[in-house]
């Protein structure tokens, strides 16, 4: 066996056997899939109560406007005063009482409006309330005004534009939310597996220079395949750690919702909310399976794959490097800041500038750039972008990993030898040309 | 005598820094080699010059009489200074990794490790972790290790170190057991006890430079002053110390001895020889101790790094 493969293994199985590292493999989606069922459980636990509210309504206007919901329900009093109104109410633990005095005009009610209740009660309560009064108040306004409040209803239309490219390909306002998603999902997803592993790697390089082994191994290999064998070695093990995270998380959630009968994925969202306002639950899905389709999901996976080794690789071997320089984790404070500088600089764009103008000068500038290029181009692409731009960002993003390898086993081969004290960037350049 | 590793005008510069400034030595096959020099001399640069773990900036470097290459890796067994193994992986395994490394197949690092574990009596140790392991056992892994590929030339930087006067025993008579099984050795080490136990050749560096080469025996006879250590009983020392003042460079000695007697050590004249001392001597009494004041490896290192 050559040294590269048997140097893979043992980084592999090393870490593999790791007592923490499958801890954190079991426990992780545990945790995750808990956390979620938890939250869906509590906001289902929290809607299932019904809140009774009293309403005493003087003016008389708003009789029929109170409609009982699944959450909320209205109780009509009539003929009490206020005072004893609010004492029953309290006496029966309602969730409130809605006080409507009788003005002499509409405009009075404005500002006459009173809940009483135990506690300050829910925004989104308050909202409904709100809202039901001011459609009844509008229509008296409009009545007032000799409109017919019907015929402004039959007159509105609404607008749903349709989206077409140039080139005659259909999109929509869901097609671009999904793109997003997908983009955003894969930007992040490179993100969070560059820290994670990266630091693997650090730390393994840091583990063997403080051990003493390292002097023993390079007498035997060369720096360059000891620092390549170590990025494969942790990378599959961190791959390894990520299936079975994705196998573990489908398996629990599966679990979950057929035991309990709650779905960890149904935590109510605005965006979910947005969507079942616009239509039946079945349509949306047919669109969205649609929209997946009009993805370019074959040039999606391919650079998927090609920009998160890339972009992996890049970053792994500027951890390598760093744990190379320093002699303890506590050191390496100051070196990580030029590496999570730029990476958080590829969300933010990603996620403020791509969202906003997918195709801007930024956004392309960003995609070019190899420590950013990951995730912007990653979050690009749905969206479409020439070929030949992919290929550019590619080939830069791959010759740049070439120079930050040379770099790494530059200040590797040095580093993993010096001990005792704490490098400076100056210092770093002098190693380059040992 | 046939040359193992010969190096020619080896030099290394860190930075400002100069580690290796023109340094030639030639380590005999089958001779243990002791590489001498006090702290920072460069020994350790040179030592992994030769096992190209970094490269001299200029000079050459030969094993067999061949430019040294990436596949003389095998042929070179490395104990350094600074050692350690991996805590967290058992012994067994390592030891495993760290053959095949050197280039031996599984199997037969596995049969050697076998063998040796047995012959050192660790063998109950395979299943366990560095870290369960004492200083002194993880030492012991490390020895093991280092000679298991059978390599053509050994290189030991401080092997003692750590070990008990039990276990250094032990390390020391296998490597000597190597030697004899035709290793050549190259040994670097403060302890000059057993630079004078075990070397045959040394070389000296101090400040990056090499002072002094060779045999130990010649190094020795280069360095002895003609001086002697003499014992006389005589009737009239004062008399006998007068004359001995006037013929020769005396200074007072102490060594034991069961006699009351006069304790001198004794300088000749380069060309003199010791018998016109002892027939002096035995004129002015009875003589009861006359030995030759051989410089030790200790003395030869003070004197030579002082005086550079």
């Amino acid at each position: 066996m050559n040294h590269l493969s048997l140097i893979i293994k043992r980084e592999y199985l090393n870490k593999v056997r790791n007592k923490s590292f499958i801890i954190m493999t079991f426990l992780s989606p545990l945790i995750m899939v808990g956390i979620f069922t938890l939250v869906a459980y509590l906001s289902q636990l929290n809607n299932d109560k019904v809140k009774l509210i009293s309403v005493l309504d003087e003016s008389g206007l708003f009789t029929d406007q109170f409609t009982n919901t699944p959450s909320l329900q209205f109780k009509l009093l009539s003929n009490v005063s206020l005072e004893e109104a609010k004492s029953t109410s309290e006496e029966n633990s309602d969730y409130g009482l809605l006080y409507i005095p009788k003005t002499a005009t509409i405009d009075d009610l404005s500002k006459s409006i009173t809940f009483y209740s135990e506690d300050s009660p829910s925004l989104i309560v308050m909202d409904d309330i709100e809202d039901a009064i001011e459609e009844k108040t509008n229509t008296l306004k409009l009545r007032e005004a000799g409109i017919d409040a019907q015929t402004i209803k039959e007159l509105r239309i609404r607008i749903d534009a349709n989206l077409e490219t140039f080139q005659g390909e259909e999109t929509s306002k869901l097609g671009s939310g999904l793109k997003l998603a997908f983009g955003g999902a894969a930007g992040y997803l490179l993100f969070m597996f560059i820290i994670i592993y990266g630091n693997m790697i650090m730390r393994s390089v840091i583990e063997e220079k403080t051990s003493r082994i390292i002097e023993v191994i390079i007498s035997s290999v060369k720096p360059i395949k000891l620092l390549l064998g170590k990025i494969f070695g942790t990378t599959l093990a961190g791959i390894t750690q990520f299936l079975a995270w994705v196998i573990l998380i489908g398996v629990l959630s599966a679990v979950v919702t057929s035991i309990l009968g709650i779905d960890p994925s149904a935590v109510p969202s605005p965006q979910q909310e947005m969507i079942e306002s616009g239509g039946g639950v079945e349509s949306i899905a047919q669109d969205v399976i649609l929209e997946i389709a009009n993805l370019p999901i074959a040039n999606l996976v391919i650079m998927f794959i090609l920009f998160f080794i890339g972009g992996y690789l890049l970053y792994a071997s500027l951890y390598a490097a760093i744990g190379a320089a320093v002699d303890s984790e506590t050191d390496t404070q100051q070196f990580m800041l030029p590496i999570l500088m730029p990476l958080i600089l590829a969300v933010y764009v990603g996620f403020f500038t791509v969202i906003e103008n997918p195709h801007g000068t930024v956004s392309q500038v960003f995609s070019y750039i190899p420590f950013t290029s990951p995730v912007v181009m990653l979050m690009r692409i749905p969206f479409g972008v020439p070929v030949w731009q992919q290929i550019v960002s590619v080939v830069i993003l791959f010759a740049t990993f070439i120079g930050t390898v040379w770099f790494a086993a530059k200040i590797y081969r040095v580093g993993i030898l010096m001990y005792g004290k704490k490098p400076s960037y100056k210092e770093l350049i002098k190693w380059l040309k040992y | 005598m046939e040359k193992l590793l010969v190096a020619r005008n080896v030099s290394k510069t860190f930075g400002n820094y100069k580690a290796l400034n023109d340094v030639s030595i030639e380590v005999p096959k089958g001779s243990i080699f002791g590489l001498l020099g006090p702290n920072g001399a460069g020994k350790t640069t040179f030592i992994r010059i030769i096992n190209q773990i970094t490269m001299p900036d200029t000079g050459q470097v030969f094993l067999d009489g061949q430019p040294l290459q990436p596949h003389h890796i095998q042929h070179i067994g490395y104990l350094p200074e600074e050692r350690g193994l991996y805590k967290s992986m058992k012994v067994g395994e390592q030891a495993l990794y760290l053959a095949q490394l050197k280039g031996l197949s599984h199997q037969e690092a596995k049969t050697r490790l076998k063998y040796w574990f047995d012959r050192l009596d660790i063998g109950d140790w395979w299943n366990k972790k560095i870290q369960e392991l004492s200083k002194g056992m993880a030492q012991k892994i490390q020895f093991v290790v280092t000679v298991l590929h059978q390599p053509k030339l050994l290189i030991f930087d401080e092997p003692f170190s750590g070990f008990d006067p039990i276990n250094a025993n032990l390390i020391k008579d296998e490597i000597l057991t190597l030697r004899e099984q035709g290793a050549t050795v190259i040994f670097s080490t403060h302890r000059m006890e057993s630079v004078e136990e075990m070397c045959d050749h040394i070389a000296l560096i101090h400040k990056s430079n090499k002072i002094l080469d060779g045999k130990l025996i010649d190094i020795k006879r280069a360095y002895k002053s003609n001086t002697f250590e003499v014992g006389l009983h005589t009737q009239n020392p004062d008399a006998v110390t007068a004359e001995l003042h006037e013929k020769f460079e005396v200074s007072p000695a102490t060594f034991k001895s069961i006699n009351n007697e006069l304790q001198y050590k004794i300088k000749i004249p380069e060309h003199a020889s010791p018998n016109d001392l002892a027939s002096f001597l035995t004129t002015q009494g009875q003589l009861t101790h006359f030995v030759e004041v051989i410089p030790s490896a200790n003395d030869i290192f003070i004197e030579t790094v002082q005086k550079n």
